[in-house]
């Protein structure tokens, strides 16, 4: 029932997945929030690179709390995707076609989804000490003024998510809902 | 007259910051336990349980149940025969908030303007409230409260002749528009009445009351257990996927008001609804 995948998410892998998967993630994934966002496409607009390369990328939305001494990262679960629906278009279409988060999308990502072949992966909101067990290492590679906002490339190891949004743009938030009820 | 000096006050804020963080309510942990006898579908269990899994990993490992640490808000009935010595009430307030969140490895989630934005770094300024009360003693309450469900609250000013069918249709209609966002199960907070701030003070302070308590008043008693049911015929379910548990409970304060107004405010908790209260 649970699929392994070994990220970079190339389009083979998210053609493949589907609404209601549930899914274990290892590889790469980058950590990037509101002013993170806000920051990446003001500099785009300006020329400059986005801090880390888009192609086949999983952006994770987390501001993680301060990792202790002898810990990898502290409590570090999705916070709501939907803020981040302003911006995510356009990086969706610049390749990062993977996001974890929590909460609805809006009709523009969803489409941005369908389009270039992307998945919104869901989280369990609310339970970051027990996803920061399955985040074995954590570099900060840009924005580190930004604090919790800045951006962090993360190495997981079977980092428990669900398809909430697949390419095809079903959504687990509206059908699971509706089947619930029946 | 009994005097405290504010530094007991530190203190007190410094520990309990930390605890609620890590610590979640025992009623939180029941009602979420009973929340999985009654589910039946099987992705809903799987996240009720994971989310169980997650308050002992937090326990264990002394992590934040969630990386919203919240902004802090502090809670003081203060007695009126207390005098308060040693500095001022509000800073040695925030210094505990200060030394709580760095102390406490808790994340810094507080921006010193709305609008121009940058991070304060040490989590202050707290979000303090402070009721005189009888006697000579202090009740402090620290309820660390995160935004993913804070912005999914809602406030209207309803008009008398909307009556109970109206506050009913604006907190269901609030739920439901809050949808996955607010990291279901929910606590839902109500605030019915006095005037538009004052409603919604209200309807967090509704959020401190245990869970599974009721208001003293049979009529909103009888309203909290029937607004339960309601939400929990949506079908919203823990985290959105469907299910059964869309909120743990509903909790309603209520307050006189002026003969033109009937104000409603919803302050929605996540299933993460943290608050620790101590006497001085």
């Amino acid at each position: 029932m649970i699929r392994s995948i070994r990220l970079p998410l190339t389009e083979a892998l998210s053609q493949s997945l589907h609404m209601g998967d549930n899914v274990l993630l290892s590889g790469i994934v980058y950590t990037a929030r509101d002013a993170a966002h806000e920051r990446m496409t003001e500099q785009l607009a300006r020329g400059i690179p986005i801090p880390f390369d888009t192609k086949d990328a999983v952006i994770y939305y987390v501001g993680p709390s301060p990792a202790r001494p002898g810990q990898v990262i502290g409590s570090a679960g999705p916070t709501t995707a939907g803020r981040m629906d302003k911006w995510a278009p356009q990086l969706i279409g610049l390749g990062a076609r993977g996001m974890i988060g929590k909460g609805k999308r809006s009709p523009e990502v969803i489409e941005a989804i369908r389009r270039y072949h992307g998945v919104y992966f869901g989280a369990i909101g609310g339970a970051g000490a027990l996803l920061a067990r399955h985040i074995v290492k954590s570099e900060l590679i840009a924005y580190e003024d930004l604090g919790p906002e800045a951006i962090r490339r993360l190495t997981v190891k079977d980092f428990p998510v669900t398809v909430i949004i697949d390419c095809e743009g079903n959504d687990l938030y509206e059908l699971g809902r509706r089947s619930y009820l029946g | 007259m009994r005097e405290i000096d504010v530094s007991r006050i530190t203190d007190a804020v410094r520990r309990m910051c930390i605890s609620a963080n890590i610590n979640l309510p025992q009623d939180m942990k029941d009602a979420l336990l009973r929340a999985r006898k009654q589910e039946d579908g099987p992705i809903a269990q799987t996240i009720l349980d994971r989310i169980m899994e997650n308050h002992a990993l937090a326990q264990s490992g002394t992590l934040p149940i969630c990386q919203d640490t919240g902004m802090a808000c502090i809670f003081l009935e203060a007695g009126q025969d207390v005098h308060f010595t040693g500095g001022s009430l509000y800073d040695a307030v925030n210094e505990g908030v200060r030394l709580g969140y760095t102390e406490g490895y808790l994340r810094k989630s507080v921006e010193r303007d709305p609008i121009r934005r940058g991070n304060t770094g040490d989590n202050t300024p707290a979000l303090i409230t402070v009721d005189i009360v009888p006697g000579d003693k202090v009740k402090l309450t620290v309820a660390p409260k995160g935004f993913g469900s804070e912005n999914m609250s809602a406030l209207k000013m309803l008009k008398p002749s909307a009556g109970l069918e109206g506050i009913k249709a604006f907190i269901l209609e609030t739920v439901e528009h809050a949808g996955p966002n607010p990291c279901p199960p929910i606590v839902v907070g109500v605030g019915i009445g006095g005037n538009f701030d004052h409603v919604a003070l209200l309807a967090k302070k509704a959020l401190l009351r245990p869970v599974d308590s009721c208001n003293p008043d049979p009529f909103y008693a009888a309203l909290e257990e029937e607004l339960l049911e309601e939400i929990n015929a949506l079908g919203i379910g823990p985290q959105g996927f469907g299910g059964r548990t869309t909120a743990l409970g509903v909790n309603i304060e209520y307050l006189p008001t002026h003969i033109a107004g009937m104000p409603c405010a919803v302050n929605i908790s996540c299933h993460v609804t943290r608050h620790e209260t101590e006497v001085i």
